[in-house]
């Protein structure tokens, strides 16, 4: 899948088992959130650098632009302690924010979008007593990204003949005017896709 | 629940992330930009009510964590249920849910007016009832700075909620997914 922020590899984090590197990012998230010290923070932004670039072989750039979306937010916290409570405590928690970010970027970019929709499926296995199939959410997952190129399209198709009928509405007018009968053109595809689905079984599966 | 509801529901994920394909208005140092998404909260709910629409929002967070950018601005993956401002993530479930079951509420006298209330509560007052309190524990911030830094959030929404109105009324009368409740039903 192109779409994804996958970043293929052959490297023993890429191999490592999806539900693993979940695991993993979960025990880091508790740990620097339960022992809010500079050390155990700084070490593991260390750590994770580490793993991604040297281990993983990332990108540079992709750990880089991971770091720039949330350094607005890392920049603000610090001031803000900086100002209210004290520099070490700002410090603390931004590195914190930062190798959290970093950490899941990481598994992001070394894991397949199917191996995680495999562990969403598996997590929710116990659901199974309450009547949920936990197969449905990989249908769901597949037929949701079909669904996003044909929203599109179907919202051109309908700019299209309406200005193919001249005249030119502005303002929230115009707005409605589009979204009423792509919503109602999307609903009736969803529900044809769903009846299409079930004639050929897909209740039963 | 039937394959339909399933189509709905992987339908309105889908139609959240379309909206995140909008430009989004960036504001000037903040570091959350106002995107048409919360419009997608808004409208999954009060189309498909409270459970359709929270499922919905649920497969919507189940893409962007397998790493989709779905998010406005092409972001997405793990890394944002880990930061300052996951929790408006988190609330955007819980916020269609609250619009459709309000919606599901006063679905015999809906128009924009009671639409409205729906989608400013749902879509606004939750979005904030969770997200607000969650930077200012994980940023260890007062929760009046949390607020204060959030208030230009709110003209926005404001308008969001207004066309999710129009829109849910609109869809109400021309393809009505939420299920008329059975003692109208039964008069023909």
């Amino acid at each position: 899948m192109t779409l994804a922020l996958y970043v293929p590899g052959p490297s023993p984090v890429h191999r490592t088992p999806a539900g693993v590197k979940l695991l993993a990012l979960l025990v880091l998230g508790v740990v620097v959130f339960v022992v809010p010290t500079l050390p155990v923070a700084a070490g593991v932004l260390v750590g994770v650098v580490l793993v991604g670039l040297v281990v993983a072989r990332l990108p540079g750039r992709l750990l880089v632009r991971q770091v720039r979306v949330v350094a607005v937010w890392a920049v603000a916290i610090l001031v803000f302690h900086a100002l209210a409570t004290d520099l070490l405590t700002g410090l603390t928690t931004a590195v914190r924010l930062v190798a959290l970010v970093l950490a899941a970027a990481v598994v992001t970019a070394t894991t397949r979008v199917t191996a995680l929709v495999a562990v969403v499926e598996r997590l929710c296995a116990p659901l199974r007593l309450v009547g949920v199939r936990p197969a449905r959410i990989g249908l769901a997952v597949a037929m949701a990204l079909r669904f996003v190129p044909l929203v599109a399209e179907r919202a051109d198709r309908i700019r299209e003949a309406q200005a193919a009928r001249g005249g030119r509405v502005r303002g929230p007018r115009a707005l409605v005017l589009l979204v009423v009968p792509l919503l109602v053109s999307v609903l009736q595809l969803a529900h044809t896709v769903g009846e299409a689905l079930d004639a050929r079984g897909a209740d039963t599966a | 629940m039937k394959t339909r509801d399933l189509a709905y529901v992987a339908l309105f994920a889908a139609l959240t992330a379309a909206l995140g394909l909008l430009p989004a208005i960036p504001v000037a140092a903040l570091p959350v930009p106002i995107t048409a998404q919360t419009l997608g909260v808004m409208l999954a709910g009060a189309v498909l009510g409270a459970k359709r629409g929270f499922l919905a929002l649920l497969l919507f967070l189940v893409l962007v964590a397998v790493g989709l950018p779905v998010l406005s601005g092409g972001r997405g993956g793990l890394s944002v249920f880990v930061g300052p401002s996951a929790g408006f993530l988190y609330s955007w479930p819980v916020a269609a849910f609250v619009t459709g079951l309000l919606v599901e509420l006063l679905w015999r006298r809906l128009n924009v007016a009671t639409a409205l209330l729906a989608t400013v509560v749902g879509g606004i007052g939750v979005v904030y009832a969770i997200g607000i309190p969650f930077i200012s524990l994980y940023a260890d911030t007062s929760l009046a700075a949390a607020a204060t830094g959030s208030l230009v959030f709110v003209p926005g929404d404001l308008v969001k909620a207004v066309v999710a109105a129009v829109l849910a009324v609109a869809v109400r009368r021309a393809y009505p997914v939420i299920e008329r409740p059975r003692r109208a039903a039964a008069t023909p």
